[in-house]
C-alpha cells in the first residue's frame, strides 16, 4: 500500500480548504468503505482528510424537524428516541445496517455520498423528504435528496464540496414511516430489495381507529386492510421510495400520487403495489433475479405502507408487541 | 512520514510512533505485539478484529490508526480482573465451551463486553444483535450465547 497522509481538520472550512489546496486528497469519514477500497488497491489516495472530528458534522437537531449531521454515525442515529418516534424509517435502516461494530463508525453521510443504489438510509430519507446541505468553496447551497442521486456511486456533489446535514421536516403524529430491508440473512448482507415508506392518515369522524388490536394479531394485511376501509382511514399523502430497483435509490412517485386523499383498501394497495413494481427497473444481481425483485416490490411497498400506518395507530409499542411486518 | 500518537491504550497512557496508513490492528498486533487481537477477513465483514474504543465495539482492521489519538482503547489483552484473574467473560467461554479453534474468540469477547458494559441485563435478541458482525465458523454460535447469557446471569 502506498502512502499517504492524514489530516484531521476541526471545521468545515479547514476540511474544504485543505481538501482545495492537497493533490491527490480524499475525505473519510466513518471509513468502512475508504478503508476497504483502499486494501483492495482501488484507490490511492495521496492525502486523506477525516471528517470525523469536525463538531458542525456530529450533531443531531430535532428542532422544528430534524438535521442529522454527515458524520453522525448510525449507531447514533439508532438510540436516538426522536428519530425512532418520528422518523421510524430511518431508525429501520439505521438498525440492520452492517453489523454492530461497523455502524459504530460508519456514517449517514457516507451512506449516501457514496451513492450505492443499495443504501440503506436513501429510501428513508427519501420518503422523509430530506434535502442535504452542502458546503462548498463557493459556500452553501440545499440539494434535494431527490435530486442528489445520479448514479451508481455518483452525486450532485461538485469537487470539494461536502455534506453537512441532512435536513428533514416536521411530521406531526398523523404520520408514520418505515423501511423493509429484504435481505437473506437478517445481519451484514445488503438488500436485495429496500422499500420506504411515509403516510399521513386521518380517519373519518372519529377520533380513534377501532381495529387498533388486529395489528396485535396474525391476521392477514388484506383483512386489516379491510377493517381499515370500512372505518374509512385516508391517506392524506404518502412518499414511496425503492432501493436496489434502478441505477440509484428512486421515489415510486405515480405510486404516491395513486394513493393520495383515498380511503385505504385491500384493492387500493394491490393496485399501489403494481404502480410501484412498474416503476422500478429491477436487474438481474448475485443478491437476486429481476423478475423476483419486481414482485417482491408487490408485496413490500404494501408492506411498509400497512408499518407505517401500524405506528400511526400504535405509536406505543410497549403497550402492544410490535408485529413482525 | 512517521507521527507520533498519544493515547489510552488498556487504561495506561502510551505514545506510539506510527505511518499514517496503518490501521490500528497493525499498530496493536505488528508494532505493540498485542497478538491477541486477531485478523481475519481485513474488510471488516468478520469481527475477529473487534476492540472497544471509548466504549464502542469497532472493527480495528478498518480504523485509520491516527484516529486512536486522544482516545481510550480496550484490547482482550487489558480486560482482566486487577487480581490477575480472567474476566467472567473470557471464564463464562471456558466453561461453556464456546471456543472451539479459538480464533474468533476475542473479537467475541470484545463485543459481548461491549454490549454488557452497556447492558448488564441482555436479551437473547440484544446478545445476538451485539454480536451478529462476528463470525464464527466452528461452534455454530450456541455456546457463544450461553457463554454470554450466562457471564451476564453471573454478574
Amino acid at each position: 500500500m502506498t502512502g499517504y497522509e492524514y489530516y484531521k481538520p476541526k471545521t468545515i472550512e479547514e476540511a474544504i480548504k485543505l481538501m482545495g489546496s492537497l493533490e491527490g486528497a480524499r475525505y473519510i469519514a466513518g471509513g468502512t468503505d475508504v478503508m476497504v477500497l483502499l486494501r483492495q488497491k482501488k484507490i490511492a489516495p495521496r492525502c486523506m482528510i477525516s471528517l470525523r472530528n469536525i463538531a458542525d458534522l456530529t450533531r443531531i437537531d430535532i428542532k422544528d424537524g430534524l438535521r442529522v449531521g454527515s458524520a453522525v454515525t448510525h449507531s447514533a442515529i439508532e438510540e436516538n428516541e426522536h428519530i425512532k418516534k418520528r422518523y421510524s424509517a430511518l431508525n429501520d435502516a439505521t438498525t440492520h445496517l452492517g453489523s454492530r461494530q461497523i455502524r459504530n463508525v460508519a456514517t449517514i453521510g457516507g451512506n449516501i455520498c457514496n451513492a450505492a443504489p443499495s443504501a440503506d438510509t436513501a429510501c428513508p430519507l427519501l420518503v422523509l423528504d430530506a434535502r442535504a446541505i452542502i458546503a462548498g468553496p463557493k459556500g452553501a447551497r440545499e440539494v434535494d435528496l431527490d435530486d442528489f442521486f445520479l448514479g451508481p456511486g455518483s452525486t450532485a456533489l461538485e469537487k470539494d464540496e461536502i455534506v453537512k446535514e441532512f435536513v428533514m421536516p416536521p411530521f406531526d403524529e398523523n404520520t408514520g414511516s418505515a423501511y423493509i430491508k429484504h435481505t437473506r440473512r437478517q445481519a451484514m448482507d445488503l438488500p436485495i430489495l429496500g422499500v420506504a415508506a411515509r403516510i399521513t392518515i386521518s380517519v373519518k369522524d372519529e377520533s380513534e381507529v377501532r381495529c387498533r388490536d388486529m395489528f396485535c394479531t396474525i391476521d392477514s394485511i388484506s383483512n386489516i386492510l379491510s377493517r381499515l376501509k370500512e372505518e374509512g382511514l385516508k391517506c392524506e399523502d404518502a412518499r414511496i421510495a425503492m432501493g436496489v430497483v434502478a441505477p440509484r435509490p428512486i421515489r415510486a412517485k405515480k405510486a404516491e400520487a395513486a394513493l393520495k386523499g383515498k380511503i385505504v383498501s385491500p384493492e387500493l394497495f394491490e393496485e399501489i403495489g403494481n404502480i410501484a413494481a412498474g416503476e422500478a427497473q429491477p436487474r438481474d444481481s448475485i443478491r437476486g433475479e429481476a423478475w423476483y425483485r419486481s414482485e417482491m416490490i408487490r408485496v413490500l411497498t404494501k408492506r411498509a405502507l400497512i408499518k407505517a400506518i401500524d405506528r400511526v395507530i400504535r405509536p406505543d409499542e410497549a403497550i402492544y408487541p410490535e408485529r413482525l411486518w | 512520514m512517521k507521527k507520533e500518537l498519544t493515547f489510552t491504550l488498556n487504561g495506561e497512557a502510551i505514545t506510539a510512533e506510527v505511518d499514517p496508513k496503518w490501521t490500528l490492528l497493525y499498530l496493536l498486533r505488528e508494532v505493540l505485539d498485542l497478538t491477541g487481537t486477531k485478523e481475519g477477513c481485513g474488510y471488516g465483514e468478520c469481527g475477529a478484529c473487534t476492540v472497544i474504543i471509548d466504549g464502542r465495539a469497532v472493527n480495528s482492521c478498518l480504523f485509520p490508526v491516527m484516529e486512536a489519538e486522544g482516545r481510550s482503547i480496550t484490547t482482550i489483552e487489558g480486560i482482566g480482573l486487577k487480581d490477575g484473574s480472567m474476566h467472567p467473560l473470557q471464564t463464562a467461554f471456558i466453561d461453556e465451551g464456546a471456543v472451539q479453534c479459538g480464533f474468533c474468540t476475542p473479537g467475541m469477547i470484545m463485543s459481548a463486553k461491549a454490549l454488557l458494559d452497556a447492558n448488564d441485563k441482555p436479551t437473547e435478541e440484544e446478545i445476538k444483535d451485539a454480536i451478529e458482525g462476528n463470525l464464527c465458523r466452528c461452534t455454530g454460535y450456541v455456546k457463544i450465547l450461553d457463554a454470554i447469557k450466562s457471564a451476564a446471569g453471573g454478574r
